[in-house]
């Protein structure tokens, strides 16, 4: 197992481990801004090439794109408020390691909606023309909404969704252990419940051996999954105190996995607004709000919770005395999080005690901005994260396509630096050496 | 434009192939010399059954390090999900900017469907009749958004016009996809299907799919009937045979010019292989051959394989190329910016708009 220098440094100094960085794509639901006159394409490869290029010079870790398999519907209806449409992860990828050296490259692919051979492979690929910067963000899925576009159609149980997951990433790391390190080709066979498969790997042994694994699930069975299997947690805890507890529960699963707690980096997902004072960044923080719940957004928001067509209502008018119907349905392939009635009760609560109207409710409700201050604020806020065992680093999430990071990386990223809490140049070439992860040990 | 007997504009497409090579570089370098000599596409050949990356994936860096030379990986059909497949053809057409094409084939061994487990081995006819169901569901899928479903309109609140975007509803006995696809329509509307038309079955497919169809034959006489046929089953398919091009498609061993006093390759004509037609000799001849197959109206180009990478394509964009462009059969820059636009054929048209647009 090598260690690289930069760790065995750390091990000998008292200094704080360094952050690590990533760049979420921004994505399609609506915490994406498109009304904004400065709103780039969300299809074209140069808005791409301008965030790639923008995490780049910031020094990032990586570069991360979500995935979507089905368009979204509401009321039996294509969702129309949102952004939507984007080109197929994996390629882009390869297509941006043309325009980018060091930036790591993570893709989300489904592994209920895919077989080991194929997708090992196309990781591996990624890894060798990329020299070693690929990642592959695991997500599961057992709705038969998103399974109709899908030869296996989609009916894994719940349960199934982990252990199939599990699988899948023990089969491709036989795979990308198929190959010896000198570049000899052995056979494989994989005999297990979920796959059943023999023959020989047509790639080589890739850069990194085995690309960076993330996984973003929250639940129990995704955070033991994480514990067992990943490289990368991508969590959206945002607050201090929920993140410090995620990250002990994590960390704490690591060891009975034969794992140290360095060997598992959690990384929230964040937004960021920046203002030259505390006042104007609250104040954008707050334009920015009211950008992402327009009034068409607040309706179907509030449907979404009620489970009853809201169209009637007045979005700058008071909530609904109704009370909410359970309705999975209504919406189809989104995360939906809670307890509908709970959910519209402390809604109502909060709009009666403040005098909301619907818009403001969900304003007021619903995501906020997780950093909000000058760029000095931030910076300091990010740092304690880092030191407070909340996080080891922060997937930023941009409203704005393509240039929503630009201001992060001219602004925060120097100060981070600064104050001795982020990298001032890239040490490795590949992702793993940016995460400070070991290279995996090669099983033969 | 091309005509029905053959002698409209010159079509030259060549193969990247090489063995063990896994980093972008040589597969960069020779995209942009292909592009130097003002090719209409470089392909690259892909199949799980003998080592090499993904195709599509090697295209898809190439793309951005590339301006104007067409990008055709191979990918398969048989064990992989259609809905995946067009997205990432699309995709290829997006980051290549109208520069995309598909050469689609199926995996016909026991051994490729070992390495899936999920189906066995079956015969050649049944696979490219799937293979030909693929095809039709990715343009479904491409056309599943038409080019003006994105509005943007502020006042409603409405990034999409949904009436613009389509259920494909594709029902076969292999698979169903529902759609719409996850990504907009691509910039050529359909990137460019690309189908070796040699084997009956493949040439069932083609006549009906195909954009290019390739034909593996030494001989003028056999790809002139192999383009008539073609043109004929399209034509019966409701096509406009004008819209399929047709090219013979040669392994070019371009070796020093001794090669050329070989008999059998006095004319400089191709000889039959275990592994497909053989053209032997030097740059100038092959020009010879193209000019004269091209000038008898039997192919409307050739995708060129050559036998050893670096030299033959060398010798082709060096020797061969410039003669052709010399005696004015062949480009000298691209006059257009799509695969399309080289290969002279139109953007198609939406289905679903020309149906009247509901959904």
């Amino acid at each position: 197992m090598t260690v690289h220098g930069n760790r065995t440094a750390r091990a000998n100094t008292t200094a704080r481990r360094g952050m690590h960085l990533a760049a979420h794509f921004p994505g399609v639901n609506n915490t994406t801004v498109w009304a904004d006159p400065r709103s780039g394409s969300q299809i074209e490869f140069a808005s791409f090439e301008h965030l790639a290029r923008t995490a780049e010079r910031g020094l990032f870790d990586f570069f991360f794109l979500a995935e979507g398999l089905r368009l979204r519907e509401h009321k039996g209806r294509i969702h129309d408020l949102d952004v939507v449409g984007r080109p197929e992860s994996l390629t882009v990828l390869n297509a941006l390691a043309a325009v980018t050296e060091h930036l790591g490259l993570a893709a989300t692919v489904n592994a209920t909606f895919n077989e080991p051979y194929e997708l090992a492979r196309r990781f591996a690929t990624l890894d060798h023309l990329s020299g070693g910067r690929a990642a592959w963000n695991v997500v599961t899925s057992s709705d038969a909404f998103t399974g109709e576009n899908f030869r296996r159609g989609g009916f894994l149980d719940r349960s199934e969704r982990y252990t199939r997951a599990a699988e899948f990433v023990a089969t491709a790391r036989e795979l990308w252990d198929s190959w010896t390190p000198d570049g000899t080709p052995r056979p494989f066979a994989h005999h297990g419940r979920h796959f059943d498969i023999a023959g020989e790997f047509t790639v080589p042994r890739s850069p990194q051996g085995h690309p960076v694994v993330i996984q973003a699930g929250d639940s129990d069975e995704g955070r033991e999954f994480a514990a067992s299997s990943a490289d990368v947690i991508f969590t959206r805890h945002g607050t201090l105190e929920a993140g410090r507890a995620f990250y002990a529960d994590v960390k704490r699963r690591l060891a009975k996995h034969g794992r140290s707690p360095d060997d598992l980096k959690i990384m929230p997902g964040v937004t960021v607004v920046l203002g030259d004072t505390p006042a104007e960044a609250r104040e954008r923080a707050e334009e920015i709000r009211w950008q992402q719940v327009s009034p068409q957004t607040a309706l179907l928001t509030l449907e979404q919770v009620w489970g009853v067509d809201l169209s009637a209502y007045d979005p700058d008018g008071p909530l609904p005395d109704i009370d909410p119907v359970a309705d999975p349905q209504l919406s189809q392939g989104r995360t939906r999080h809670g307890d509908s009635v709970a959910v519209a009760e402390k809604w109502r609560a909060l709009a009666q005690e403040r005098g909301l109207s619907i818009r403001q409710t969900v304003i007021e409700a619903s995501a906020r901005q997780s950093f909000v201050g000058t760029a000095e604020e931030v910076a300091a806020e990010l740092e304690a994260f880092v030191a407070e065992d909340a996080a080891d680093g922060f997937i930023l999430v941009p409203h704005l396509t393509p240039g929503g990071l630009d201001e992060f990386v001219d602004r925060v990223v120097p100060l981070l630096q600064e104050r001795g809490a982020f990298r001032t140049a890239y040490e490795g070439a590949t992702l793993r050496s940016h995460l400070g992860l070991a290279d995996p040990v090669w099983k033969g | 434009m091309t005509s029905s007997h053959g002698r409209g504009r010159l079509h030259l497409a060549a193969a990247l192939d090489r063995p063990s090579a896994y980093d972008a570089g040589s597969y960069v370098d020779a995209a942009r010399l292909a592009e130097r000599a003002a090719l209409d596409f470089v392909t690259l050949g892909d199949g799980f059954a003998r080592p090499g990356p993904d195709a599509l994936a090697v295209l898809a860096r190439v793309a951005p390090a590339t301006y104007r030379v067409g990008l055709v990986p191979t990918v398969t059909v048989t064990h992989t999900e259609p809905f995946h497949v067009q997205a990432a053809v699309a995709t290829l057409d997006w980051v290549g900017r109208g520069r995309a094409g598909w050469r689609i084939e199926v995996s016909t061994t026991e051994g490729e469907a070992r390495l899936f487990g999920r189906r066995h081995a079956a015969p050649a006819d049944a696979l490219w009749q799937e293979a030909g169901e693929v095809a039709d569901v990715a343009a479904r899928l491409w056309d599943s958004w038409e080019d003006d479903a994105e509005i943007r309109d502020v006042a409603t609140g409405r990034f999409v016009d949904r009436d613009k975007l389509h259920y494909v509803d594709f029902t076969g006995p292999h698979f169903s996809v529902k759609g719409p696809s996850i990504v907009p329509r691509p910039p050529q509307g359909h990137p460019v299907r690309v189908v070796d038309a040699t084997e009956g079955p493949a040439r069932a497919v083609a006549a009906r799919y195909a954009d290019v169809a390739l034909v593996r034959t030494a001989h003028p006489a056999e790809a002139a009937a192999a383009r008539a046929e073609l043109r004929a089953a399209a034509a019966a398919h409701g096509r406009d045979p004008d819209d399929l091009r047709v090219l013979a498609a040669l392994e070019v061993d371009l070796a020093d010019g001794e090669y050329a006093a070989d008999p059998g390759h006095g004319g400089g004509g191709p000889r039959p292989t275990p592994r497909g037609p053989l053209y032997r000799g030097g740059p100038v001849d092959l020009a010879e051959l193209i000019a004269a197959w091209h000038r008898e109206g039997a192919v409307d180009g050739f995708h060129l394989t050559p036998a050893e990478p670096r030299r033959d394509l060398e010798r082709l964009v060096n020797g061969t190329v410039p003669l052709l462009q010399h005696r004015g059969l062949f480009r000298t820059f691209y006059p257009g910016s799509t695969l399309r636009d080289h290969l002279g054929l139109t953007r198609p048209a939406n289905q679903y708009a020309v149906a009247g647009g509901t959904s």
